[in-house]
């Protein structure tokens, strides 16, 4: 039916524009959910966000309720949230604990971490001589087709054939290890707190604004002057000249000028992940990241240490759900609601055994850029409402990915911007190669 | 680093001090005046209130005993206000450009202990905001620790314990609560 209603997508992505229903019409939005996020890896949780048996927090996966559980034995599962009986939900909460196992708050069927069936009420009276039977995989929690996990970070993919996790992020993966391997036990561990926000507009155009470097010097520019001239107030009053770096991190957005992010570059891998590389200053030679660099020369050596915080990324797409922060320990969860609606999960960690005041300098971030008080996020949300309104229109058909269309480095699949074409609109034309890709089913 | 410790039990009423009704006329006078300035817009004058050490802040959880260190939904001292304040003002805040007003209503006041030049006092707010055609509503518990100064009461701690601080928020928030 869908297939009928929408006769050739192949027609709605052009090298260098999309067609503007691509955004809004709801029969794509449904048609994207079968064939991308309820296929493809998608992020479900930290291992750390389970640490006791029992431990479950709930996913949305395409339109999927699902649960991250840990079992006693330690593994981590990702089952359907939903009672093979009568299709109850099985946790109705965020987060929790299920104890022993789970128990079905409607009939009472239990069932192990596992999502496999432990007992029924009154099972042989009531069962025998009908077509249930206990074995029957219909008597147990569905679970997710495959589940992975990458040092701690639990990917589930609700189809059973596919590349594996690694083949599908590829160098994309680097987001986490870039992330671990600044930790001296290359471990991080997440900071138990969620914040949750809604933005009334499509997925992709949170996706798609990530690695927009022409953006962040409009959008931000209010909050980047702001933050400028306290920082500079607050150098002139104090001993050292200087203030927070907190300051710079908000002030860089309008130091760094539009002219300026032509600097930074993008690199655009197959299934539409992509990385900005670039870095906000955060290697100071002050006396709390001297201290940190010990710490990490004595875990791995100077020569390991050198290539590990040589690593220079801004900031990792992990197409169609994840914005990673690995240098900053931040992530974004994309947890699309309607085709209007989205929300994202955001969640910092904190590099284990590193010094406290490393964790600051991510905790800092977290607060003032990714907390319901941002003083940088704000603006975005009202720009991707505005956009969603705008495409929602008949003034146009098309929105353009034209920017330095044509002077991109392509090389074994692999697209980088030219020198000082860091504003290319590549990341998008990768998005929506991907996209059209996976929407021909 | 904070201990995670028990949900914040309502406080016991009818524990206030000397001078009872006195102290609560004019605790009651001073957070009428602060919710008026929030709902005026005068962000340098509600900055004003605060001592020049003062923080503003709002938990994520009630669990949480101190904002040094943890995830805060604000945790601001006069300077990062100033930066709020600065930038709502601005004039590319593309987000602050639309309608957007707010009614305060404080109430359930109860002055909890006096100590010195402190007063700690606790009260219930409800806030009603308007943005475009859309309205929100937040409510919960402020907690201050106010100073006595030649000025009046000062805020040196204000603690805000949202009652859908973990909900997800539907856009964001962009001043004090």
């Amino acid at each position: 039916m869908l297939q009928e209603a929408i006769p050739d997508l192949a027609k709605y992505v052009e090298p260098d524009r999309v067609r503007r229903e691509v955004y809004t019409d709801p029969d794509i939005f449904e048609l994207e959910m079968q064939r991308i996020h309820e296929k493809v890896w998608i992020y479900c949780g930290h291992e750390t966000q389970v640490p006791k048996a029992g431990d479950y927090y709930t996913v949305q996966i395409g339109r999927q309720p699902m649960l991250m559980v840990r079992a006693s034995d330690g593994s981590i599962h990702v089952l359907y949230n939903r009672c093979p009986h009568r299709g109850n939900m099985m946790c109705g909460d965020r987060k929790g604990n299920a104890g022993e196992f789970f128990r079905c708050s409607y009939h009472a069927w239990t069932f192990q971490h596992d999502g496999r069936l432990r007992s029924i009420p009154m099972m042989e009276s009531g069962y025998s001589g009908t077509p249930l039977n206990k074995e029957s995989p219909d008597c147990s929690m569905k679970r997710a087709a495959r589940v992975e996990n990458y040092r701690g970070f639990v990917f589930a993919s609700l189809a059973k054939d596919g590349p594996t996790l690694k083949e599908f992020l590829g160098k994309a993966i680097v987001a986490f290890d870039d992330m671990c391997d600044r930790a001296p036990e290359g471990k991080v561990e997440i900071v138990p707190t969620c914040f949750r926000v809604i933005q009334h507009s499509n997925w992709k155009i949170f996706l798609e604004n990530q690695l927009d470097a022409l953006h962040p010097s409009v959008t931000h520019q209010s909050t980047g002057r702001a933050a400028h001239e306290v920082e500079k107030e607050i150098a002139k009053r104090t001993k050292k000249g200087e203030a927070p770096l907190s300051y710079h991190m908000l002030s860089a957005f309008a130091t760094v000028t539009i002219d300026k992010w032509d600097a930074f570059q993008t690199i655009n891998y197959p299934y539409g992940h992509c990385i900005l590389t670039g870095y906000m200053g955060l290697r100071p030679q002050d006396p709390d990241t001297k201290a940190y660099d010990q710490v990490m020369i004595k875990a791995y050596g100077q020569k390991r240490f050198e290539e590990i915080v040589g690593v220079n990324i801004h900031h990792v797409l992990i197409y169609p759900g994840l914005s990673v922060q690995s240098q900053l320990q931040q992530l974004r969860a994309v947890r699309p609601l309607s085709v209007d609606k989205t929300l994202t999960e955001i969640w910092h960690f904190r590099l284990k055994d590193a010094p406290e005041a490393i964790y600051r300098r991510s905790l800092a971030y977290y607060n003032l850029v990714n907390s319901p008080s941002t003083l940088i996020n704000a603006d975005d949300l009202e720009n991707f409402w505005k956009c969603h309104q705008g495409l929602s229109s008949d003034g146009g058909k098309w929105v353009s990915f034209a920017r330095h269309l044509g002077r991109d480095l392509e090389k074994d699949g692999v697209v980088e911007t030219a020198p000082n074409c860091g504003t290319s609109e590549a990341p998008m034309r990768n998005q929506m190669k991907a996209w059209a890709e996976y929407m021909r089913g | 680093m904070a201990k995670a410790s028990k949900p914040v039990v309502p406080a016991k009423a009818g524990i206030q001090k000397s001078n009872g009704r006195e102290v609560h006329y004019e605790v009651e006078q001073f957070l009428y005046r602060q919710a008026e300035l929030l709902d005026g817009k005068d962000w340098q004058g509600y900055i004003d209130l605060f001592t020049p050490d003062g923080v503003y802040w709002m938990p994520p959880e009630p669990s949480h005993t101190t904002w040094d260190g943890m995830p805060a939904i604000f945790a601001e001292d006069k300077n990062l206000m100033t930066v709020r304040m600065k930038r709502i003002l601005h004039p590319d805040a593309w987000s602050q450009r639309p309608l957007w007003e707010t009614n305060h209503v404080v109430s359930n006041i109860m002055v909890e202990k006096e100590t010195g030049d402190e007063v700690h006092v606790r009260s219930r707010f409800h806030m009603m905001e308007l943005r475009r055609d859309d309205v929100r509503h937040f409510a919960g518990s402020y907690r201050h620790t106010l100073k006595r100064t030649p000025q009046g009461f000062r805020i040196k701690l204000q603690r805000v314990d949202m009652t859908n601080a973990q909900a997800a928020y539907d856009y964001v928030i962009q001043a004090w609560v």
